[in-house]
């Protein structure tokens, strides 16, 4: 049996970050996700590596673009607030198509709201985050296990697509202990021959920027960049069924939520209500494919988030609307009870809405 | 178990001080002293001691929080009460202090007065399963960070070797040889071990000093986790 150890969320991140690689850390203090910068300023300086805590994040997300230029493993992280003021770097990032790795803790908004855990900023990772036409790998883990495995993941996504991949986790899982192991973590390396290393005299120089003041060259890019994300559609789509076989209906949940979804799965089939779930683990790509199918086969569908309904209209984007689709939801840092799930199960079963 | 006067955990974030400080609090209450704990974690906003306040109150022990604990505010304040329990001599107190240096720092406005009375405990709590204590020489490093932080020495060690959900008496059995080190390279002697009530039947008449725990049950906890590790995890 693979050793265990016993971890916080956050600490996971951080140190399936270091085994993948990464040895620049740059970022600035937020709860949820303080113990990601705590974990990398304790362990960076032993192994040689670079811990930074900079005077703010828009610095760090600066700092994060520079090394992802340079060719590096690079990460930062922080939770809802501080990823608003990243956004402007992400965007310069994604313009820019270099790899970058970025973490949000997610905490109760709009503005500074509260520190309790919530997935409302969904709508905001799945649609890019800044300005202009992007997207992110976007990772949504349900245990600390999966905080380390889709870490690595993450890394080695961002390098194979030249894109930033984001853990989107929410403050109860950075914040609750599991035992996990890291031996089966597989990591990548890729050859980054368009890094800014310095030239040698040997070869011309490299140039990462996202200023195209020609229009044609610009919409050129564009259309290039779609492409690749249309082959991270085609291949990097992961989500996990359980109880679908013969259920009636289905309820969709990632993160934290699908927890407490799956103990209300268990509690209706105790019932007799053939309910099953999906739970999507990239929320971008999203596993519309799946869903289209299960459409097919349900009646209902149930969306629990921690929201006011975000992912609720991928659902529906993805069944086309020929299924009800209904919302079970807290917010503010709350979070649906089993017993609230399972209700909606029962209604969904009686067919309302 | 002989008790302290004054009873306080500190340890590694995460070594799971509040969950024994909790349960050594009722234990005190079932030994029938008058008993108040003192949640003195100024770091970290989740998983308080308040999360038990109904077990603590049905058991008539005082439960003295930050008056921001579990709610929004992340505002390390400490509560004007927790006086009462160096003050108040009659009462048997239990002190949740905050994990590593940070946490500690909590801790040194009370200190003269804990060492002044000179009826106390200040145990560490030491669990080998966590990733940045796993060698004692590294969980004598936190000792010392703390207790330079707190300004109260260390008197005792608590073996609370566990990996949550997947803890067996064996988890606990093989902590053994790093408690004696610890206890060996600081010269604290190993007080109790704390484990789970169904790990601690396991562990009865085996190991000695034993402090039984009923866990709080949460909200994302995932029944068919229990138990030693699955081949195939349940997520990732």
């Amino acid at each position: 049996m693979a050793e265990r150890v016993l971890m916080k969320g956050n600490e996971a991140i951080a140190e399936a970050a270091i085994r993948a690689g990464c040895r620049h850390y740059f970022g600035y203090p937020i709860t949820p996700q303080t113990e990601v910068a705590a974990y990398m300023a304790k362990r960076m300086p032993k192994i040689g590596g670079v811990f930074l805590q900079a005077e703010s994040e828009i610095a760090s997300i600066n700092m994060v673009y520079g090394a992802a230029a340079a060719g590096m493993r690079v990460m930062t992280s922080s939770s809802s607030p501080g990823i608003s003021l990243k956004g402007e770097g992400l965007s310069y990032i994604a313009g820019s198509d270099v790899p970058a790795f970025v973490v949000n803790v997610q905490r109760g908004g709009p503005g500074l709201g509260g520190i309790q855990p919530s997935q409302s900023d969904y709508f905001q990772a799945t649609r890019g985050g800044g300005h202009g036409d992007y997207h992110m790998i976007v990772l949504a883990p349900a245990s600390v296990q999966e905080m380390a495995s889709l870490t690595v993941r993450g890394f080695n996504l961002a390098d194979r697509y030249l894109m930033t991949a984001m853990i989107l986790a929410d403050g109860t899982i950075g914040q609750m202990m599991e035992p996990i192991t890291f031996e089966d973590v597989e990591v990548e390396t890729f050859e980054k021959p368009w890094a800014l290393t310095g030239t040698k005299m040997q070869r011309n120089h490299n140039i990462v920027n996202s200023l195209y003041l020609k229009p044609d060259e610009l919409e050129r890019k564009n259309f290039e960049r779609y492409e690749r994300y249309r082959v991270v559609e085609e291949n990097e789509v992961l989500y996990e069924e359980y109880q679908m076989h013969d259920a009636e209906i289905c309820v969709v949940a990632f993160g934290i939520a699908s927890r407490v979804a799956r103990n209300a799965v268990v509690s209706a089939r105790k019932e007799g209500i053939r309910v099953g779930l999906i739970r999507p683990i990239t929320l971008w790509p999203f596993p519309s494919r799946v869903l289209r199918q299960a459409a097919e086969q349900v009646r209902h569908f149930v969306c629990v988030e921690l929201n006011m309904g975000q992912m609720i209209e991928d659902v529906r984007l993805a069944t086309g609307c020929i299924r009800p689709v209904s919302l079970c939801n807290r917010t503010g840092g709350m979070i649906p009870s089993p017993e609230q799930v399972l209700q909606s199960i029962r209604e969904a079963r009686k067919g309302g809405n | 178990m002989d008790h302290k006067r004054v009873t306080l955990f500190a340890g590694h974030y995460g070594s799971g001080k509040t969950n024994i400080a909790v349960n050594y609090a009722l234990l005190l209450s079932r030994d029938g002293k008058k008993t108040a704990i003192a949640d003195l974690d100024i770091v970290n906003p989740y998983f308080r001691t308040r999360d038990s306040a109904s077990e603590l109150e049905a058991a008539g022990v005082d439960l003295i929080s930050p008056q921001f604990a579990n709610s929004n505010v992340d505002l390390p304040a400490l509560p004007a009460e927790a006086y009462r329990l160096v003050e108040d001599r009659s009462l048997f107190a239990v002190m949740d202090i905050g994990g590593d240096d940070r946490g500690a720092y909590a801790l040194g406005r009370y200190a003269p007065f804990i060492l002044e009375e000179g009826n106390y405990r200040m145990a560490f709590v030491a669990n080998p399963c966590r990733p940045l204590t796993k060698t004692p020489e590294e969980a004598l490093e936190v000792m010392r960070e703390i207790e330079a932080a707190g300004g109260v020495p260390f008197t005792a060690i608590v073996n609370n070797a566990n990996l949550a959900h997947e803890t067996t008496a064996e988890t606990v059995l093989a902590a053994i040889p790093y408690m004696e080190k610890l206890s060996q390279l600081s010269g604290l002697p190993v007080w109790m071990t704390a484990a789970e009530e169904s790990v601690a039947a396991e562990l009865a008449g085996r190991i000695p000093s034993l402090l039984p725990m009923k866990l709080q049950k949460k909200y994302f906890d995932l029944p068919e986790q229990k138990g030693p590790p699955k081949a195939r995890p349940l997520f990732g």
